[in-house]
């Protein structure tokens, strides 16, 4: 009976593309560029060695996320690909423990020769695909029943701890906020949340226990950063320093102190944002948030377009994980948060977090081109 | 359809519950850059320049110091030193090397540019060598091509062109220590600052150091300098002008190097004006400036003729028979002799059951004051003295100049002794002696002079006044206008009588047959001086040893007795004072007429015939081909 209301017959190629949400590639583009602009002057007027090489990789990126674009949502329902998806992240994952490259006094990444891969990154999205997957396939009675919990719940919680073995806290806290933010919008019971926040909170002495000195150090620092300016707390300081110092309208670009003379740390990854706001101050800062702000909107507008609820989860659930990023990232460099090692999505210099939120913006323009496409728990269109 | 029309409103309410709080965060974000970007602005505005902008201090140019007729005693020369940047050199070692093949360098300068290599920023120079010589300079900078990361630096270095002869006038500069790093000048804290040490260069230090300009530079992080931004120069010191004539400070410098250890002081009696200062040996202040070695400097320190020492200022002795004119001017004064009041000498003098012996073996027969200061008799001294009494000697002395600091403008001058009643109870606890005033009376025991406070005695001699040497000129470099001028002392309370007297016996001592330094005078017409020697015991010798009547040569170096002399000239119209004495005799172990004498002789008379006070030679010391040789 319901193949009466699924009248559309299946796409073709050129419908597909021509269903494709140009608007938000262009918007895309546009905050990318942005990223080409400021590493180019985090070189100090040059396109080597980091904005040339962005640019390219924006390039491949978005090709990446045009074809997954155009993949049927189905897809990731059948032959259990999410899950698929998600146990290579975490065999990444558990590679990178055991052989991966350290940077930063942590084992994050592997060379696979035309990048550094960053399993994590990865895992950031899987673990929204897989979590979108499990939620679509159950009814709200099951949700209803804490032990249907249990398997998604450990979809969070195996990642979380690998990477906070690596040990690289903000992305844990990441995949742990952005699980979490399924559950919620899956129709998990508030009293629930509680009980684990409660369970969160009574833990935080014991997990204190469990971390190294230096992440200890971040947390105390970030309380009082003038405690230690020369310290731990010397990159938050100088961060504040320089979007501070940038005022209304900022220094003019490539003119800003504190990034050109080696003041601020980590200009070209995770402290991109206080550059542009030094250099193009509260106006240039401001622009970029509204920025950011329309790819969420446009986030919530294909979620309430689609017709699935894996679409709708999905489509979220990419949104929300978006959102982390930036917020983490700017709230960091504004010392709201503490320094954690959380990239600006398309602008900070970095090849595997380009390419997995531009994956992750691929399944946002999928559900948008399969917006109409009704599917059944296994993937089966809902005939 | 059901399902879907169970979840779609739950999923709904709570996305929108998502975008609620995620607004909200976003205008959290808004609210904290609008807080540190507008509110805070001017605070993290002035933070960022405290990071990027350094201010440095820009030394000033040292002043240079001149002679009364501008003649150069002290001014900056450039210096070179070769620096090597790490990050521009490549192959370090092999620059070393490349260098080491150009100019001499040792195994210790290798080892200290890698070392300090090691511990600096790559970017910041590190030493290789310094005080290079020109020609060494031209070999690196031709070479410098094939010398990745080398370069010459050019500094100032203080230079004295004449070496010792003026040195312990000028005295020298040298790099700050702890203890002077007194936080009022930031200069002091400059790596290659020096300042004064000794001599002028000490006393007008401030003057003479000038203050710090300033250059704001932007540093980055790890402080090195990207540009300056501004430059504000500091003032020069000022240039300090002289009273002496660096023509007869040679002179003289040359004249005493020709006895071991000595010092002369030579003065314009009418202004205080020194016109030469020397303390012989000297050293070359060059030494200090730019260093010397371990051996040279322990050298130095254990040379027993004391070259470090500013003899002339520093150096108290006992003035012997020169003191002999303070007496006769206090037994005058006193009533208790007369110009005609004679005494016999018989070769000694007697006091009790002990004898005071006149240098003269035989003694002087009968003899009045003048021939007492022309034959310089011992015995009518005593006599002389034992009548006016120590405290009389000593009032006098004290108006002469002796006895306190002249307070000359340089440091380490000392105060001498002039002996009175009151200081023996005083200093020691016990009364003054008679035998004590004897001894005095000749400028023994424990009456002691600096050679300035002797120039400065025959000064107030023939001035009557209250004469204050000085070093400096503060009318500046002298013109035709300043010539012959005279400064304003306050006139001394003493009878120009009495003066004459004592004057004219001087000039009995030098220029008539039979006086102690007749061989010394000068025969050149108005150009003749008066003096009065001294020779003064260092040890006191004892009875056995006077009778073994002990040969020269047996007694050590450092026990033989000073030759003393001072002396003015032209007799006729006194204008300059010299005041001359060789430690321990000099070479030949004569005595002050012997020694001394001669001393005076030639630098008083070479001071006439250039006559400084009164005379701009034509050319500058240096330029003009006739200044004496000693």
């Amino acid at each position: 009976m319901y193949q009466l209301l699924d009248s559309r017959p299946q796409q073709t190629l050129p419908e597909k593309l021509w269903n494709i949400n140009w608007g938000l590639v262009l918007l895309l583009a546009v905050i990318a560029s942005i990223g080409f602009a400021m590493l180019y002057s985090a070189a100090n007027g040059s396109w080597q060695p980091w904005a040339g090489k962005q640019a390219i990789r924006f390039g491949i990126a978005l090709i990446l996320m045009l074809g997954v674009a155009l993949v049927d949502l189905r897809f990731w329902l059948r032959y259990s690909s999410a899950y698929i998806f998600y146990g290579v992240a975490v065999a990444l994952l558990v590679w990178v423990d055991l052989h991966g490259h350290t940077g930063m006094g942590a084992q994050r990444w592997i060379d696979v020769g035309v990048l550094q891969l960053q399993p994590s990154e990865v895992m950031k999205v899987a673990l929204v695909v897989a979590l979108a997957s499990y939620f679509h396939s159950m009814t709200p009675e099951e949700i209803g029943n804490p032990l249907w919990l249990i398997p998604p719940a450990l979809l969070i919680l195996v990642p979380a701890l690998l990477v906070m073995k690596q040990p690289d806290l903000g992305t844990a806290m990441m995949l742990v906020l952005a699980g979490g933010a399924m559950f919620f919008l899956a129709g998990v019971r508030w009293w629930k949340f509680v009980i684990v926040l409660a369970l969160g909170v009574g833990g935080a002495p014991i997990a204190w226990r469990f971390l190294r000195d230096y992440q200890k150090n971040r947390i105390l620092n970030f309380l009082n950063p003038e405690n230690d300016p020369l310290g731990a707390g010397y990159h938050s300081l100088q961060s504040k320093i320089a979007i501070g110092s940038g005022g209304f309208f900022g220094k003019g670009y490539m003119q800003g102190s504190q990034a050109h003379l080696s003041f601020l740390p980590e200009k070209q990854t995770d402290f991109i944002f206080t550059m542009m706001a030094e250099e193009w101050g509260l106006m240039g800062g401001l622009l970029l948030l509204a920025l950011y702000t329309l790819v969420f909107v446009y986030g919530y507008a294909i979620a309430f377009r689609s017709r699935s609820q894996f679409g709708r989860l999905l489509a979220l659930g990419i949104t929300t994980n978006f959102f982390l990023y930036v917020f983490i990232n700017t709230a960091m460099v504004m010392g709201l948060v503490p320094v954690v090692g959380v990239p600006l999505p398309l602008i900070s210099y970095g090849g595997t977090a380009m390419l997995t939120v531009m994956f992750g913006f691929g399944l946002l323009m999928s559900v948008y081109v399969h917006r109409d496409t009704r599917i059944g728990r296994f993937g089966d269109a809902e005939y | 359809m059901s399902r879907e029309d169970n979840r779609i409103p739950l999923l709904t309410r709570r996305a929108a519950l998502f975008a609620g709080g995620q607004v909200a965060l976003l205008a959290t974000l808004a609210g904290r850059m609008y807080y540190l970007q507008v509110v805070q602005a001017d605070r993290y505005a002035m933070l960022a320049d405290e990071n990027r902008i350094n201010i440095r201090l820009v030394a000033p140019p040292r002043g240079r110091i001149v002679d009364r007729f501008g003649a150069i005693l002290a001014d900056n020369r450039p210096t070179y030193r070769v620096v090597l940047v790490a990050e521009q050199a490549g192959d370090i070692e092999s620059t070393l090397k490349a260098v080491g093949t150009l100019i001499p360098l040792s195994e210790t300068d290798r080892r200290r540019v890698l070392r300090d290599i090691r511990r600096k920023h790559s970017f910041v120079p590190v030493m290789i060598r310094e005080n290079l010589s020109w020609e060494e300079m031209a070999r690196i900078e031709v070479n410098t091509l094939e010398l990745p990361g080398v370069s010459i630096e050019q500094g100032l270095i203080r230079h004295y062109p004449f070496g010792e002869e003026a040195s312990h006038v000028l005295g020298y500069v040298a790099p700050v220590s702890e203890k002077e790093l007194t936080g009022d000048d930031p200069l002091l804290e400059l790596p290659d600052f020096r300042i004064g040490k000794k001599g002028i260069e000490k006393a007008y230090d401030l003057d003479l150091r000038g203050s710090a300009g300033t250059s704001q530079v932007e540093v980055n992080a790890f402080g090195r300098i990207v540009r300056e931004l501004t430059r504000e120069e500091g003032i020069a010191g000022q240039e300090t002008v002289l009273s002496i004539d660096m023509a007869l400070q040679e002179f003289a410098a040359r004249r005493c190097a020709a006895e071991k250890s000595a010092a002369c002081v030579l003065m314009d009696a009418w202004t205080g004006e020194v016109l030469a200062m020397v303390s012989s040996p000297g050293y070359d202040p060059s030494w200090f400036v730019s260093g010397m070695s371990q051996a040279a400097w322990e050298g130095i320190q254990n040379d027993q003729r004391t070259p470090l020492s500013n003899k002339a200022i520093s150096g108290a002795y006992s003035p012997g028979s020169t003191f002999k004119p303070v007496v006769a001017l206090a037994a005058l004064e006193a009533g208790v002799i007369t110009p005609e009041t004679s005494f016999t000498c018989p070769g000694y003098f007697t006091l009790g059951d002990i004898q005071f012996h006149c240098w003269k073996k035989g003694g002087h027969g009968t003899v009045a004051l003048r021939d007492a200061i022309k034959h310089s008799c011992d015995v009518y001294f005593y006599e002389t003295g034992r009548r006016a009494g120590i405290d009389r000697m000593a009032a006098m002395a004290t108006r002469m100049g002796l006895g306190a600091a002249l307070g000359i403008d340089m440091p380490d001058e000392r105060a001498g002794l002039i002996p009175t009643t009151q200081w023996k109870l005083g200093a020691k606890g016990v009364p003054w002696q008679l035998g004590e005033t004897i001894s005095a009376s000749i400028g023994q025991s424990y009456v002691t002079a600096t050679p300035l406070q002797l120039a400065t005695m025959a000064a107030r001699l023939i001035t009557a006044r209250a004469v204050v040497p000085r070093l400096t000129r503060a009318a500046g470099i002298m013109s035709s206008d300043s010539r012959g001028e005279r400064a304003d002392f306050p006139a001394i309370r003493v009878s120009p009588r009495d003066l004459r007297l004592v004057l004219d016996g001087m000039n009995a001592v030098v220029n008539e047959q039979g006086g102690t330094a007749f061989a010394a005078r000068i025969t050149e017409p108005g150009m003749q001086m008066g003096g009065k020697s001294g020779t003064s015991q260092v040890l006191h010798m004892t009875q056995a040893e006077r009778e073994r009547k002990l040969k020269l040569k047996d007694i050590a170096w450092e026990r033989r007795d000073h030759a003393l002399f001072i002396s003015f000239a032209p007799v006729s119209a006194p204008r300059y004072v010299c005041a001359v004495v060789v430690e321990h005799g000099g070479e030949t172990g004569g005595g002050g007429s012997a020694v001394a004498a001669p001393i005076c002789r030639d630098v008083l008379l070479e001071t006439q015939k250039r006559d400084p006070a009164r005379r701009v030679p034509e050319h500058p010391f240096g330029a003009a081909p006739t200044v004496a040789q000693g």
